[in-house]
């Protein structure tokens, strides 16, 4: 029975003109180019971790490994904080456990924003009024304070993991929006009405039929919510909230400022972090406004 | 506005108050470790004092904040309190009243808030608009990237470049505190001026990110609007340009970024609140920063509280508001 949505063909229309895949790659780069930028950023961030360690010895991100309080010298090329930590090796490291905590934090709160937005969208009725109304409120809230709670009252046991943990805890209402309005327009559309009215099941429909024509947006939405997650997890670290035995970007900088780094003009101490926070940003920033111009065809650049 | 609109947000607000203020009963039962009994060891060992009596100190300390009662007794009593707005008594700064302490930071971080936000939106969606009008200067145009990088950047990271640049390498105001040291706040004209004159760099730092944000929604919105048939319309029937940019494109683009506005209080809050530690403001954020540091539980749940019940009256407030700038909407069988 439910053979019969399976033959349903893309439209062969999109397939008029094939261009070779260079020339793909180049046309779209050309129409494009907000989301190639991001990537390339984001890419240069991940090789600086991966290849880093080829050049820097990594154990001097924890400290006394290094001579500490050194400006920029040919030794440590970003110089040391005061508690011996070489901050090369420092950024090093940092830069990949700030992306893992995004990541991670940006998956949760995906998986659970796909989970209650597809079961808002789809099954409708009652439960699609408790799940919007839920979410409604959870928006409106100053999510970092409510963070800033749980954090601080788990303060002592915060691990790069649990921080993600954390972070995710409050990271799934705007997935949860976006995909259910999503659902909402997908399930009126003629291949879903035919599976349905064929008799394929409601998990098989969400599963096979609703899932795979979301991807697009699942990855958009996912891309938001890892900047989202990092920038939130960034302002705990801030605070002192984070993992106290782990170089994160946002540690370095609560570190610096709890040294007085800026007073002291150790500029080399709180700058790389921050420069390197804000790429990352701007990076997701790009692809994640790049991925909206593919999944909404709508806000395709009319300028 | 139907009435059983109004009702469904009324019942909205009470639910964010009533969520806000038991997660803040659960969460400090849930962590392990009696705060009573850490501050009270912590001021022990700074003293220098052997440790006897402390079992004493602590069972009259938890029958003072009530912490001796069954559990359900005390979510009641808390609840109670908490309409009353009453979070008991600072356990790092005792005898001071929570409540007190709010108050006193309260009109030092609404003043910085309301103000920049103000300012950010206004010229945030103003350069978002102008951003998207085909017939703007060529720099305006350009500024998209720049405003881009701006919205990008947290606040306080902001906030820290600018301690540096214009506080410390270029020392043109001051990098901390809200007034001058040795003065004590009073309404004063001279304080009012040097309290402004501390403010400068802190809003700043926000109005420079926030107004990024805005500009980048709003250049969003002004790109789908110029696309509308009225707008080409309205071009065909001859009306003043500028008449097209305020009254037809600007006006209906302007809309969501009032959603929008309602939706990121809360972010736009939070944000502000670690602003106020970067420059020891003297705000609701560096009391919570503070609390944060001595671990003073009631203070943290005080200051999160009063947020959450501010933010919700500002949202209640703005979705009130709303049909008044856009009679379409008039929260009907919505």
């Amino acid at each position: 029975m439910a053979d019969t949505s399976v033959t349903l063909e893309p439209p062969v229309l999109l397939r008029l003109r094939e261009p070779g895949r260079w020339a793909a790659v180049r046309d779209y780069t050309r129409r494009n180019p907000d989301m190639v930028v991001g990537l390339i950023i984001v890419v240069a961030l991940l090789l600086v971790s991966l290849i880093g360690p080829f050049f820097v010895d990594v154990r001097q991100a924890q400290p006394m490994r290094a001579v500490p309080g050194q400006p920029p010298s040919a030794r440590y090329p970003l110089g040391t904080d005061d508690q011996g930590r070489n901050l090369l090796a420092v950024m090093v490291v940092g830069l990949p456990l700030t992306l893992k905590i995004g990541f991670l934090a940006g998956a949760v709160g995906l998986s659970i924003g796909a989970i209650l937005g597809l079961s808002a969208g789809y099954l409708g009725g009652i439960t699609d009024t408790i799940i919007s109304m839920i979410v409604d409120i959870v928006l409106t809230v100053p999510g970092l304070l409510i963070l800033i709670t749980i954090a601080a009252s788990i303060k002592t046991f915060i691990s790069v993991e649990v921080l993600a943990l954390v972070v995710a805890s409050l990271a799934w209402p705007r997935p949860t929006r976006t995909i259910r309005s999503q659902v909402l327009t997908l399930r009126e559309r003629g291949y879903i009405q035919v599976a349905r009215r064929s008799g394929v099941s409601t998990p098989e429909i969400i599963l096979f039929q609703l899932l795979p024509n979301l991807l697009p947006y699942l990855a958009a939405t996912f891309v938001a919510a890892v900047s989202a997650t990092i920038l939130a997890s960034i302002g705990l670290e801030v605070l002192g909230l984070g993992p106290q035995n782990d170089p994160t970007l946002g540690m370095t900088i609560y570190w610096a400022i709890n040294y007085n780094a800026l007073l002291r003009g150790m500029w080399w101490w709180w700058l790389p972090p921050i420069i390197a926070v804000v790429l990352m940003f701007v990076g997701l920033f790009l692809i994640s406004s790049g991925m909206d111009e593919i999944a909404n065809p709508r806000r395709r650049r009319v300028v | 506005m139907r009435v059983d609109y109004l009702v469904r947000r009324l019942i909205q607000f009470v639910i964010v108050l009533w969520g806000a203020a038991t997660l803040n009963f659960i969460l400090p039962r849930l962590a392990p470790g009696n705060p009573v009994r850490e501050r009270l060891l912590s001021a022990l060992a700074t003293g220098g004092y052997q440790q006897a009596g402390i079992e004493e100190m602590v069972r009259a300390y938890n029958e003072q904040f009530g912490l001796d009662k069954p559990l359900y007794v005390q979510y009641l009593l808390y609840l109670q309190a908490a309409l009353q707005l009453d979070f008991g008594y600072s356990i790092a700064s005792y005898p001071a009243k929570v409540l007190n302490l709010i108050m006193a930071a309260l009109p030092w971080t609404i003043s910085l808030l309301l103000v920049s936000t103000l300012i950010s939106f206004v010229l945030g969606t103003l350069l978002g608009a102008l951003m998207a009008w085909p017939r703007s200067p060529r720099f305006v145009r350009h500024l998209v990237l720049p405003m881009m990088a701006l919205s990008a950047i947290p606040y306080y990271l902001l906030g820290l470049v600018l301690v540096y640049s214009l506080g410390i390498l270029v020392p043109m105001f001051p990098i901390s505190g809200g007034y001058a040291i040795g003065s004590l706040p009073n309404l004063s004209w001279a304080f009012i001026q040097d309290a402004i004159y501390h403010s400068i760099l802190p809003a700043l730092s926000i109005v420079l990110s926030a107004a990024g944000f805005w500009a980048i929604g709003m250049r969003g919105m002004m790109v789908t609007t110029e696309g509308e048939d009225y707008v080409v319309y309205a071009e065909a029937k001859g009306i003043p340009e500028r008449g097209i940019f305020l009254h037809y494109a600007l006006r209906n683009a302007i809309l969501p970024q009032l959603t929008s506005l309602a939706l990121s209080l809360g972010t736009v809050v939070s944000g502000a609140v670690v602003v106020e530690i970067v420059f020891g403001y003297p705000g609701v954020g560096s009391l919570l920063f503070q609390a944060i540091r001595s671990l003073d539980y009631f203070v943290i749940y005080g200051v999160v509280f009063m947020t959450v019940l501010a933010i919700a009256i500002a949202t209640l407030a703005l979705d009130l508001t709303y049909p008044l700038v856009d009679p379409r909407i008039s929260y009907r069988g919505a």
